[in-house]
Order: structure tokens, then C-alpha cells, then sequence
């Protein structure tokens, strides 16, 4: 029987790999945030469907645009524009004109993520950076457009009224009292699109860590350290400071981006504390109520200082003081 | 998603403390089949290479006559080894041929007389506890024994080390901790006294006072019987470690034993340790007592590939072609032949490949398992540097690579990377971290040789 040569595959070791992807990740963060989006729209109705759909469309539209007039390979449907398109959105107060989050997807994309190289090669969270971006350029749309779930009886999120009561505003304070920790943990508050439920994020990051996309060191340093803060120095607002404004979508789903953050166990944990304590740094001494955009960017900035400076310790390495 | 056993009982499994992946292990191909003696066919091909260190020189010339156990190359210099006829026969023709290690090798290609006759009056100490170790170490030397893990390294040199060096445990490498490969497994389970005869000799030749044997737990059943046989000594003791990749390299192998680290660039001896895998020890064993040099060797035919998954006893230079068609012959399926195991393994273009002495398996992986991906950018997971067992930063390295910034990898470590790909085996963006790796060894490691000639070839 007359055999045709077969072709083997010849390559170096190793000659296995584990099952995961780069798109199975991506597309497992994007499961993730789903709850928090589902809360959203529950809580402000149609306009929040709005936003979402404006800022993940712009997103998914601005990356294939760009990498078609490029001519790059396209990766538009990798996962990653989509979780910046929802990142974006909920980073935007309910009641923001729809080319809000249009503007911020589309700047996260081209400015943030692209002219910096593409995945893995940008410096900054690109979500991030938009959020800031837009605040900047229309603080009245990101700093009072607030919708409210029906029985909340305020006009400011409970983070913008503890920076009242530390200006000295008792109607404030009295507000607050009113604002139970069942309504801080469910989402029933003032508050960006997908910040407001600690619930849903908490069901949402609960998956990630079970799929072991994100480690525990960014997370815990990063709440831990605020938490340590508020408690010394805002301890009636403690759970305020935990459960409303960005502090878990930032600690879970922001801080924990891969590409901008540490590759270094230790590196992780400084960079966890960095935020963390410049979020209350910013909250309580600062000129805004939230701090944790600008923190997480701040942190962005030296995560290749601290890669440098954190790198593990080598197994056969002479440790100081050892035989 | 099986959950890996740390504990036996509430007793924490020895293992190694940084890193490590958990590849399937698949050894349910091959490990129930007991080893099987394979016939040697008409035609061998013996290379003088199958060792690291200086490749041995023919002694035979066509047209020669050889017994079994003859030396047909001898060793040339300290590290290097004899090699021996594995049959009786006649010299066929000494000239280069294909290797496993990819470059053509001088070798020895023998006709076999089917007689099995060994040579007259080889040399055996079956009374070796009254030997001088010494001599034991120049009848090892002679007999040709190497590691039998796959690393091949000449076992005398071990047992000789620097002057002042004093061996506190002689660890037994019983751990095989490469998905696919049972060879090890089944010696330890069907020959358990000579793995322990063969330990006895090591401890004795090196002055260690205390024998380990290390086995990952994926073997209860080999556990089982060699603690049976130690039960009622203090001098050999037998650990079940974690199944945890790579913990059969020595160096992580010696960490989940003593607890000892060994210095970046250093020998084993210095924590005190030698080890040696179990083929060695049963090799040593039958040098030593029966007066038998290395000639065959247990190699584990597995994989979806393969259409009857073995555990065979091959005599060194039967051609892999005689071991498929034993086990029944390759699937049109099979897309990639591997000698070795997966992680660290040597892929082949052609089944037209002697056995050596380092070839642990023979691993027939199918088209599906093997699909060629696409690279994707480092997207900075991190999984890469929390798996590596050495600490390092194998994204970066992979970065600094492949932007051929070489002092950077040399300033990373990239000399210390072990080479046992996990960090590739884990990467989602599917970077070819390891071959970076390596591309950096290798030219670091040349950049230093030329720098050593042209200050004059300085020690």
C-alpha cells in the first residue's frame, strides 16, 4: 500500500498549552459586569439602556474603524473594546445626554488605547482615562446629572453629600441618616450607571475570582487601605465610603485591568494601596468627592516603576544574612 | 476541573513553594500496562553521542564482530561515557545518522545475530560494600550509565564531586512529573527491590547517610510498595509529593524534600543532596552487581496517536519505527511525534529514529491537539510570573527577546530560566515565551564564549 508521506508538526517545547484564551478572558469580564448592568437599567430605566448601548456601539465602531483605515488585523470583537464601552458607561451619571458616553468611548478607544500601541501596549486604563476626560470637559453632565431611584428623596449622591457635611452642611448629615445600608448595598442611591449596587458588582467580581481572571491583592490593598483611612479619619461614613461611589467597580473591575497594572505579586499589593489611599486622600481632602478615577491613573503612571522595583525574589538567589 | 490533593490524611504533601502548573496528567494511556520486553529487530543504529559531555569514538569498523555489552565507542575526557553494543552481531557500517537531537551524529549501525550473547568476563563487585568507591565510580563510568530522566548527564561525574563536598541525602528521582510518561512508574511498581538495591549502591559509593525516594502522588500504588519494602528502615525513606509540574526538576525536587535551595548556578551538592532518577539507580544496580553495562532501557509508547499505548523494555539503537508498529502502529489522526513528554519533549519529523539512552517516551500526539495559534500582544495577565517555579518575569523576557535587547534578558535572569515551559503552557495570548527565552540564553551564552576568546580564552 502505497503510504503518502505524512507532514508532522515540528516545534519546540512545550508541546501542550492550557485551554485559555485571551477572547475567553475578555469575554469573561464582559459576563461580569452584566449584573451591574442589568442593576442599572432596573434602577434608571430606559435612559441607562441608552448610555450602555451609545457607549459600547461607539467603542466596538472605533476600534474596527480605526484598525480597518490602518490596516491592522481586526480585533474588534476580541472583548476588550466591549469591556471598555461598558466601562465607560458606567462610569456616566444616568442622566447624561447620550454623546456622553459616546465621546468617552470613542476617546478611550482611538487616543488612550490605540495611539499608544493597542491592547497590552497602553499605559493607561482607557475607561479610566475617558471618565476623567469627560468630567474635565463637562463636569455639569458628570457632576449633577443625576437620576434617582424612585423613593430617594436627595438631589446628590451619597459620597457628594459627605463631602457636604465636611464643608459643614446639616441638612446634608441628616440626609444621610436617612439613607439606609440596605440601599447603599443594593444600589438603591445616587450614583453612576454601574457603580451604584454593590450587590451586582460584588455577584460580578464573586465569578471572576471564582474563573481566576483577577487575584485577591489588587482588590483587597486597594479597599483595604481606603477602608483603613475612612475609619481613622470619616468613621461615621465608613460604609458610605465602601458602598457607594466608584470604589468597588474601581477595586474589582477598574484597578484590576491587566495590562495597566503590576506583573509583580508585591507589585500588585503597592499599587492596591497607592489607590486606595489616594481615593481617600482625594475624597477627604481634595477638591472632589471621588477620588478613585484619578487614583487608579495615578497608579497607572508608575506601574513600570513599580514592576521594576518588586521584581520576586529569584529561587536560588543568595538572600542577605543567609548561610 | 479535578481538585489536586495537598494533604495525605491531614499531613501536608511535600512539594516545591513557588509556581508550578497542573497540565492533565494523561497517564492513563500507559500506566496500567506492565512493561513488556521488545524482541530487537534486525538492524541497529547506536550513536556515539547520547549523553551530555564529549561524544564517545568508535572502536568498531565495519565487518567487525560484537557481543552484547561490548564496547563499540569510548568515552573521551571526564564527562563523556562509554558506549556499548545492545546486541550481538556484526558491524554494519560506522557513519553519521539522523538523531533525536536534531543534528546528523556519528554512529554504529549493527546487524543482529538473534544469539543475545553478552561479551565473556565483564566486569561486576556483587560484593561492592567491600569495594573502593572509587572503583565503583570508574565501573559506572565504563558501563556507560547516564540519567536515564532524560537528561542524560554522566552519573559518575555525580558521584564524584568536588573535594569537600559531603552528600547528606541521596534523593531518588521517582517523581516523573511529565504528563504522558509511565516508565518510571511502572519500574517502581514491578521492579521496587532493584530500585532499592540500586539506591543502596548510590548511598554507599557517595557517603550518604540518608536515601529519599521522591514519587508524586499520582502513584499510590508505587508509593505503596516501595514504603512496604522500607518500612523497617531508618536509612531510606520513601515522600509522596504534590502533583505539582515540574516537581521532578532537581533542583525543585531537592527544595520539597530538604527544604534547601540550590544556589543560582550551583550544584545540588552544595544543599548537601545528589539525585538520581530510578532508572539510574536499577542501571547502577545491574552494572554494579551484575556486571551488565547500559544497553536497554524502559520507554513508555503513548498518547491519542498511538493505536496501543506501552510500557517497553527497548534495547538502545532499535529504530522508533519497531516500537510503533509494536504498539500497534500511528493513527491518521496523529499530527505531532514527540520524544519525551510534552512540556520538555523533543518533536520529530520522522518515526526513522533510534532509541538512546535518554529516550523516556515516545509521545503521538494528534492534529487536533496541536493547532498551530496565532501570537497575540502580552496582554500582562501575570499568569506567566506566577507560575514560573524560579521567580522570574517570563513576559518580560519574552518582550526583551524578541526586541533582541540581550542585556536586559541577561539582567532579568534569563540563564536561570529551567526551560520547563510553563509559562508558555499557560500564556492565553499564546506567546511563544520559552522559545523567546531561549533565543536569549543562547545568544547571552555565545555573546559570553566570544567574550572569553577574544580577552585571550582566560579560564
Amino acid at each position: 500500500m502505497a503510504e503518502e508521506k505524512k507532514l508532522l508538526t515540528v516545534s519546540t517545547s512545550p508541546h501542550i498549552r492550557a485551554g485559555d484564551s485571551v477572547q475567553r478572558i475578555m469575554y469573561d469580564v464582559v459576563l461580569a459586569l452584566l449584573p451591574a448592568g442589568v442593576g442599572a437599567v432596573y434602577f434608571f430605566g430606559l435612559p441607562a439602556l441608552v448610555l450602555i448601548f451609545a457607549a459600547v456601539a461607539s467603542a466596538l465602531a472605533t476600534e474596527y474603524t480605526l484598525q480597518r483605515l490602518m490596516g491592522e488585523t481586526l480585533s474588534w470583537l476580541d472583548g476588550s473594546a466591549l469591556i471598555t464601552g461598558l466601562l465607560v458607561a458606567y462610569n456616566v451619571p444616568p442622566g447624561a445626554p447620550w454623546w456622553v458616553p459616546v465621546l468617552g468611548s470613542v476617546f478611550a478607544i482611538a487616543i488612550v488605547k490605540h495611539a499608544y500601541g493597542g491592547l497590552g501596549y497602553n499605559a493607561f486604563n482607557p475607561a479610566m482615562a475617558a471618565r476623567v476626560f469627560l468630567l474635565v470637559s463637562w463636569p455639569k453632565y458628570m457632576t449633577t446629572a443625576w437620576i434617582f431611584p424612585a423613593n430617594t428623596v436627595t438631589s446628590a449622591t451619597p459620597l457628594g453629600l459627605v463631602a457636604k457635611v465636611a464643608a459643614g452642611d446639616a441638612g446634608a448629615a441628616s440626609f444621610l441618616s436617612g439613607v439606609s445600608t440596605w440601599d447603599l448595598f443594593s444600589g438603591r442611591i445616587g450614583g453612576s450607571l454601574g457603580e451604584t449596587s454593590a450587590l451586582l458588582l460584588l455577584i460580578g467580581a464573586a465569578y471572576l475570582f471564582w474563573r481566576k481572571v483577577i487575584d485577591w491583592r489588587i482588590p483587597v490593598s486597594f479597599i483595604g487601605s481606603a477602608m483603613v483611612i475612612a475609619a481613622i479619619f470619616n468613621t461615621p461614613y465608613v460604609l458610605v465610603h465602601l458602598l457607594s461611589g466608584g470604589l468597588l467597580l474601581g477595586a474589582f473591575f477598574m484597578a484590576t485591568d491587566m495590562v495597566t497594572s503590576p506583573i509583580t505579586p508585591r507589585g500588585q499589593i503597592i499599587f492596591g494601596v497607592g489607590c486606595g489611599l489616594i481615593t481617600m486622600l482625594i475624597r477627604l481632602w481634595g477638591g472632589y468627592p471621588e477620588g478613585v478615577s484619578f487614583a487608579i491613573l495615578l497608579m497607572n503612571a508608575v506601574t513600570p516603576l513599580i514592576d521594576r522595583y518588586t521584581r520576586p525574589r529569584k529561587f536560588g538567589s543568595v538572600s542577605e544574612g543567609s548561610k | 476541573m479535578l481538585a489536586r490533593k495537598k494533604t495525605v490524611g491531614s499531613v501536608a504533601l511535600k512539594t516545591f513553594k513557588r509556581g508550578g502548573i497542573h497540565p492533565p496528567d494523561s497517564k492513563h494511556y500507559s500506566e496500567k500496562a506492565a512493561i513488556e520486553t521488545m524482541v530487537p529487530g534486525d538492524r541497529l543504529v547506536i550513536p556515539v553521542q547520547q549523553h551530555i559531555g564529549a561524544p564517545a569514538r568508535a572502536v568498531v569498523q565495519k565487518g567487525d564482530t560484537v557481543q552484547r555489552g561490548q564496547v563499540i565507542a569510548e568515552s573521551q575526557g571526564f564527562v563523556s561515557v562509554n558506549i556499548h553494543s545492545s546486541v550481538s552481531g556484526k558491524v554494519v557500517k560506522v557513519a553519521s545518522y539522523p538523531h533525536p537531537m536534531g543534528r546528523p551524529v556519528m554512529a554504529v549501525e549493527i546487524e543482529n545475530d538473534g544469539q543475545d550473547s553478552w561479551a565473556a568476563d565483564l566486569p561486576k563487585y556483587p560484593d561492592y560494600k567491600n569495594t573502593d568507591p572509587q572503583v565503583l565510580i570508574e565501573h559506572i563510568k565504563n558501563s556507560g550509565i547516564v540519567g536515564l530522566g532524560g537528561a542524560t548527564f554522566p552519573t559518575h561525574v555525580k558521584l564524584a564531586p568536588p573535594p569537600g563536598s559531603k552528600a547528606e541525602y541521596f534523593i531518588l528521582n521517582g517523581v516523573e512529573c511529565e504528563p504522558y510518561l509511565t516508565a518510571d512508574h511502572r519500574l517502581m511498581l514491578e521492579r521496587p527491590a532493584d530500585v532499592i538495591a540500586g539506591l543502596e549502591i548510590l548511598m554507599f559509593i557517595s557517603g550518604a547517610p540518608r536515601g529519599v525516594i521522591g514519587i508524586e502522588n499520582n502513584k499510590a500504588d508505587a508509593i505503596a510498595v516501595l514504603t512496604k519494602l522500607c518500612a523497617n528502615r531508618s536509612d531510606i525513606e520513601v515522600v509522596a509529593l504534590q502533583v505539582l509540574y515540574p516537581q521532578g526538576a532537581e533542583k525543585q525536587l531537592i527544595e520539597a524534600v530538604t527544604g534547601r535551595e540550590v544556589v543560582s548556578g550551583g550544584l545540588p551538592i552544595t544543599t548537601g543532596c545528589i539525585v538520581n532518577n530510578v532508572g539510574t539507580a536499577v542501571a547502577v544496580k545491574e552494572a554494579v552487581v551484575d556486571g551488565r553495562p547500559l544497553t536497554q532501557r524502559v520507554v513508555t509508547v503513548t498518547g491519542a496517536g498511538i493505536k496501543t499505548p506501552r510500557n517497553l523494555l527497548v534495547r538502545v539503537g532499535v529504530s522508533c519505527l519497531e516500537l510503533v508498529e509494536r504498539c500497534g502502529g500511528v493513527k491518521d489522526s496523529m499530527g505531532k511525534f514527540v520524544l519525551g513528554g510534552p512540556m520538555m519533549g523533543f518533536a520529530q519529523g520522522d518515526l526513522a529514529l533510534p532509541v538512546i539512552k535518554g529516550t523516556s517516551g515516545l509521545l503521538f500526539l494528534t492534529d487536533g491537539q496541536v493547532p498551530l495559534y496565532q501570537e497575540l500582544p502580552c496582554i500582562r495577565c501575570a499568569r506567566c510570573v506566577n507560575v514560573c517555579p524560579v521567580g522570574l518575569l517570563p513576559s518580560t523576557l519574552g518582550e526583551y527577546a524578541s526586541k533582541h535587547r540581550m542585556d536586559d534578558c541577561e539582567e532579568y535572569d534569563a540563564l536561570d530560566c529551567l526551560e520547563c515551559g510553563s509559562c508558555q503552557y499557560v500564556c492565553p495570548a499564546r506567546r511563544n515565551l520559552l522559545q523567546y527565552i531561549r533565543y536569549a540564553k543562547g545568544t547571552i551564552l555565545a555573546r559570553r564564549r566570544q567574550a572569553q576568546v577574544a580577552a585571550g580564552g582566560k579560564k
